[in-house]
């Protein structure tokens, strides 16, 4: 386990270094991800400069659900993504054999290959807007609800990571699939706003078929001590169940690899 | 390069474009799948409108705006600079350029011919437009729908022409990616394609108003919905001429500029 936990670190510090070396991309990173975050918010703000609460969710609730959505951007963007999209190029070219000949799970060396370092600034970003969500919101805030509400953000996190293994894992039979990806991170747009502002049917969809409402809806409600313990425990258990499906597509996808190289 | 002999090959670039685009067909369709905003605009102010009409937008209104807004980026959206950037990047560009035809008429043709390909996936969500907003919510006078083809295609060329000399830009950076981040965040903002440009704040809202992003999503999508004076649609498409001809002109000018410093390497 912690050779594991030291191999993904090793790689973390090799990434960040490669992305450090270029020193203005990493500036422009910066100010391109407070712009966007400006942006994503801007639809909130002209909304709730004239309407007080919508389906249920004021001002501050529906900051703390956009703060979870920047965070799981930026840990798509920041860890998932780059992997995902750096393991189709593998198994295009063949590389993906060294992977599997090395002494360690494939899964986790491939999941943690890839990061983009600049991307903390968007969590650190997020982070920031919860608090400032929490401070404006004139109700007392418990040390339990932060708690859960970190947990549910992590479980948010595992079920992301679960779905996109999921998709990562059909490229090995159709090659040309990162164009599914970028599919599922279109459809991640939906997880900005709050679950309940959607038509029951597209509700249904975005809670069981692309649980988008696991990883923003919930863990945000979570956070605002709004969540029963029932759903609690659906919504861990959910992205855990998101989780075993994606080793299961991984170690039945990685069976059917046949070396693309001579 | 003369303009009889880029006129005489059009038909075979176009054909060309279409057997491109058939080649490619499954990404063709994913990359019109992730057209996903508009749709995902909708589903927030559809809630705000359900309490009552938000700035003058009803329910049907916001339906209506943000169906038109799919059509209007489906017919008229282009990503030519990655190409163009990537071309360049690789070395690839140095092809096109042996070619007796401009490198923006040939990828012009070849986008161009993909066109009818996204027609026929906008024209299945304009009949739900029709049917959902009840015929309510959209213009009805017909010299303003008479505009409408005009007006797309003009937003398709200052699309084209302002991506394409993005990618140009190449020329003189090796990393355009960052560029193009930047350029759709301000598309976003300033293009109606967030929300409607009458109810963007103040400020935001006078910039826009003045700027060439409005033409390539808002006037198309206003020609549908709302009804204009014979006058102020006349106007707008004034400009819009305007904005064309700027824009193409500032795409030469970069491509000048940029393919005099260009160095192919690879063989």
């Amino acid at each position: 386990m912690t050779r594991y936990l030291r191999l993904a670190i090793l790689q973390l510090r090799i990434s960040a270094a490669s992305g450090m070396a270029y020193r203005a991309d990493f500036l422009l990173g910066g100010a391109m991800a407070l712009a966007t975050m400006a942006m994503t918010l801007l639809p909130l703000l002209v909304v709730y400069n004239v309407v007080d609460q919508v389906e249920g969710w004021d001002a501050p609730s529906a900051l703390v659900l956009m703060a979870y959505f920047l965070g799981l951007r930026a840990v798509l963007e920041g860890m998932i993504s780059p992997s995902v999209i750096d393991l189709t190029e593998r198994i295009r070219s063949g590389a993906f054999d060294y992977v599997l000949l090395k002494p360690v799970d494939a899964q986790l060396l491939v999941s943690t290959s890839r990061y983009e370092p600049w991307k903390i600034i968007d969590l650190v970003g997020a982070i920031g807007l919860v608090i400032y969500a929490l401070a404006i919101r004139d109700k007392p805030v418990h040390a339990v609800d932060v708690g859960l509400g970190i947990v549910m953000f992590l479980s948010g996190v595992i079920a992301m990571y679960g779905l996109w293994i999921v998709c990562a894992s059909l490229s090995f039979w159709v090659v040309r699939l990162d164009n599914l990806t970028f599919l599922l991170g279109s459809i991640f747009d939906v997880a900005r706003w709050p679950v309940q502002m959607f038509p029951t049917a597209w509700r249904v969809i975005f809670t069981f078929v692309v649980p988008v409402a696991l990883m923003t809806t919930y863990p945000a409600k979570a956070m605002l001590g709004e969540l029963d313990a029932r759903s609690a425990f659906a919504t861990l258990a959910g992205s855990f169940v998101l989780l075993v499906i994606g080793r299961l597509v991984w170690r039945t996808a990685i069976r059917s690899y046949t070396s693309a190289s001579s | 390069m003369s303009i009889g002999r880029a006129f005489r090959a059009m038909p075979t670039m176009l054909r060309v474009g279409v057997a491109e685009t058939v080649a490619y067909r499954a990404e063709f369709l994913v990359w019109i799948l992730t057209t996903t905003i508009p749709l995902v605009m909708l589903g927030l102010w559809n809630a705000v409108a359900a309490q009552g009409t938000f700035k003058g937008y009803s329910q049907a209104d916001f339906t209506a705006y943000f169906l038109a807004t799919l059509i209007v980026r489906n017919v008229a959206g282009s990503w030519v600079g990655w190409q163009v950037g990537e071309e360049i990047r690789m070395g690839t560009m140095s092809m096109r350029l042996l070619r007796p035809v401009h490198p923006f008429v040939a990828l012009a043709a070849s986008h161009a011919a993909s066109i009818p390909f996204r027609c026929v996936v906008a024209l299945p969500v304009a009949f739900i437009l029709l049917i959902s907003s009840g015929g309510s919510s959209l213009a009805t006078e017909p010299l303003q729908l008479a505009m409408l083809a005009p007006a797309l295609l003009m937003a398709w060329l200052i699309t084209f022409a302002i991506m394409f000399a993005i990618g140009a830009l190449a020329f003189f950076l090796t990393r355009a990616m960052g560029l193009f981040s930047l350029y759709f965040l301000l598309f976003m903002l300033l293009s109606g394609y967030l929300m409607p440009i009458d109810i963007l704040p103040g400020p935001i809202r006078v910039v826009a108003e003045w700027l060439p992003f409005r033409y390539m999503v808002s006037f198309p999508v206003e020609l549908m919905t709302k009804s204009m004076s014979t006058t102020a649609v006349l106007e707008q498409l004034a400009l819009q001429v305007g904005w064309t001809i700027a824009s193409i002109a500032i795409a030469m000018f970069v491509w000048r500029r940029g393919v005099r410093r260009f160095e192919s390497v690879g063989g």
